[in-house]
């Protein structure tokens, strides 16, 4: 009551700065309301609705959803399709050590080695996003075709059998994962790689490490966090991949995102989609909340 | 005589100095070799598409084959005559465009947000901070296939609107990271010389902030762009009888792809790499 009574007296200056601190205190949530409403609305209450429909019955006829809370429907798609929760496990793993493996390397001498040209190394890593996704992989579908350009090479040669063939297999359907998602692979490992103090490996060449013991000692220790996000970047968009194992592998060893394409599109049943969905997010979760756990959450940003 | 005194500067600046000189074979040769190995690796598939586009086609449809029938500039010349792609061609780069401009504005000033302040005076920064990192790494078609539930269940008609309220959703957190990272070195006591002349915060804002995390806006609506015209997935569940380009072409991919796709591919790879070039030699003038 009495802090009031000087401020209606007073003159501008004082006014201007209250106004001023009531600005400072809504400022950041001023700042923050616009995409902070449109991730609500769009991110967050999404996925609530996902959920909400997963508990919905749907008629694959018309494609009307009521709601049953039909608790049953999430175990009973595992169940259904555990064979593709499998597969596209097993297919984004591979594709992500290959990948890991791939990267190290060049990421270590980007960040070395790179000198004055490690942003032209780094756009080169980057080239592929400058070109279509899909384009790049019909590029490949084309490629891997039994009469493109490798393949009818060597078959020319006699170096493979006239039967051979890549596309429609899991190893085409690995390779075009491994390919579109280096990237996400190698630049976390570089931006990890890239922060190590060169002086701590220096400390430990002083202290007679040899190279080998420098490398496993040193930089890998420091690198976790990098591979790991590495890990975390690659591995989670190649589990719900469905373009490549579309293109480049046929209808043999069909991925989940393939199921979950068609539920919502073709069979009409936002349900069993949704529950689909809903499984492929927990595990993409776990794999977030365990490096937020272990590294905290904004580590991951630092490797984007 | 310059070159030669750059040279001892580096080499003497150069981290990497001793402990490599032993090994030179694995570093001076293995390791180079297989990095442009690499490097031929990724950008083979591109190489590909910009060869093939100036390819004959033999026979009456018109569809890319990957035999080389000979060059020809055909596909360049007639490279609208496809009506479809053409069309959505130009609505997805009216659709990057438009989405790029509204994640820039609203990711930027998240950004600020999260580099000014923090959580006594900002309660629920942590919240935000989460929900970014889930936004980035939750997979696409997770947010796809839940935003076509969610118009599904609300009775929205998916087109042109849909796409750009989806394509903002995920561009928001790589325009708020990439704005925030370049923010971190920034020098508040700028902006509160502008307080103490008088400035206002909207001035402040504009004159002083804004021109100083410029190159970071630039880098997040390059990214925001890079993001929204290649996007698929989500394009695929929310664009109803909206087709951007990346969905057409996965249509194509069951009937064939006529040359022009490659066209547009390369004009789009050329722009891209163009831009990328200019910001990296901004970037090193300013420096």
């Amino acid at each position: 009551m009495e802090q009031s009574v000087p401020t209606d007296n007073s003159g501008g200056l004082t006014r201007r700065k209250s106004r001023g601190s009531f600005g400072k205190t809504v400022a950041p949530y001023l700042l923050s309301l616009p995409a902070g409403v449109w991730l609500l609305l769009l991110f967050i209450v999404p996925l609530g609705a996902m959920l909400i429909q997963s508990l919905e019955t749907c008629s694959p006829a018309s494609g009307v959803c009521v709601m049953t809370w039909h608790w049953g429907e999430l175990p009973s798609v595992v169940n259904l399709y555990h064979a593709q929760f499998l597969t596209s496990l097993y297919f984004a793993a591979i594709a992500t050590l290959v990948d890991l493996v791939i990267s190290f390397p060049i990421a270590y001498w980007i960040a070395f080695r790179g000198g004055r040209r490690k942003n032209f190394f780094l756009l080169m890593l980057l080239v592929p996003f400058f070109v279509s996704f899909i384009i790049r992989t019909v590029v490949w579908e084309f490629v891997l075709s039994n009469n493109g350009v490798v393949l009818h090479t060597l078959k020319n040669f006699h170096l493979l059998p006239q039967g051979f063939h890549v596309l429609g297999t899991s190893f085409a359907v690995i390779a075009g994962l491994a390919y579109n998602y280096l990237p996400f692979t190698a630049l976390p490992l570089y931006v990890a790689l890239e922060r190590i103090d060169y002086r701590v490996l220096e400390a430990a060449y002083d202290l007679y490490a040899t190279r080998r013991v420098g490398f496993m000692r040193v930089i890998l220790p420091l690198t976790v966090p990098g591979i790991y996000a590495a890990f975390l970047l690659t591995f989670i968009p190649a589990f719900g991949d469905y373009v490549n194992q579309q293109i480049l592998g046929g209808t043999a060893n069909t991925m989940i995102g393939t199921v979950i394409q068609n539920e919502y599109t073709s069979a009409g049943d936002y349900a069993g989609g949704a529950s689909l969905s809903l499984v492929l997010l927990a595990i993409a979760l776990v794999g977030i909340f365990a490096y937020a756990r272990v590294l905290g959450s904004r580590t991951i940003e630092q490797y984007l | 005589m310059s070159v030669i005194s750059q040279t001892i500067k580096d080499t003497a600046e150069s981290p990497a100095g001793a402990p490599f000189i032993k090994k030179r074979r694995w570093g001076r040769f293995v390791l180079p070799t297989y990095s442009w190995l690499v490097i031929a690796y990724l950008v083979f598939p591109i190489a590909m598409m910009i060869i093939y586009s100036f390819n004959k086609v033999i026979g009456g449809m018109q569809l890319v084959s990957f035999t080389w029938n000979g060059f020809t500039t055909q596909w360049y010349h007639e490279w609208s005559s496809v009506p479809g792609l053409t069309a959505a061609f130009w609505l997805s780069i009216r659709l990057a465009v438009v989405s790029t401009i509204l994640a820039t504005i609203l990711g930027t000033l998240l950004a600020v947000a999260l580099v000014r302040y923090h959580p006594p005076r900002f309660k629920g920064k942590g919240v935000i901070e989460q929900v970014l990192f889930l936004n980035i790494a939750a997979p696409e078609i997770v947010m796809g296939s839940s935003l076509l539930g969610l118009f599904v269940m609300m009775n929205i008609n998916r087109g042109f609107v849909t796409l750009v309220l989806a394509h903002v959703m995920f561009c928001i957190a790589y325009v708020t990271v990439t704005v925030r990272a370049r923010m971190s070195g920034f020098d508040r006591a700028l902006e509160e010389a502008a307080y103490d002349l008088g400035a206002r915060p909207l001035v402040t804002f504009f004159r002083i902030t804004l021109p100083l995390i410029m190159p970071g806006v630039i880098a997040g609506a390059l990214m925001a762009f890079a993001l929204s015209i290649d996007d698929f997935v989500t394009s695929y569940f929310v664009g109803g009888s909206s087709i951007p380009f990346p969905v057409w072409v996965y249509g194509a991919t069951r009937v064939g792809i006529p040359p022009q796709v490659f066209v547009f591919g390369t004009g789009i790879f050329a722009v891209g790499i163009g831009f990328a070039v200019l910001s990296i030699v901004v970037a090193k003038k300013k420096v």
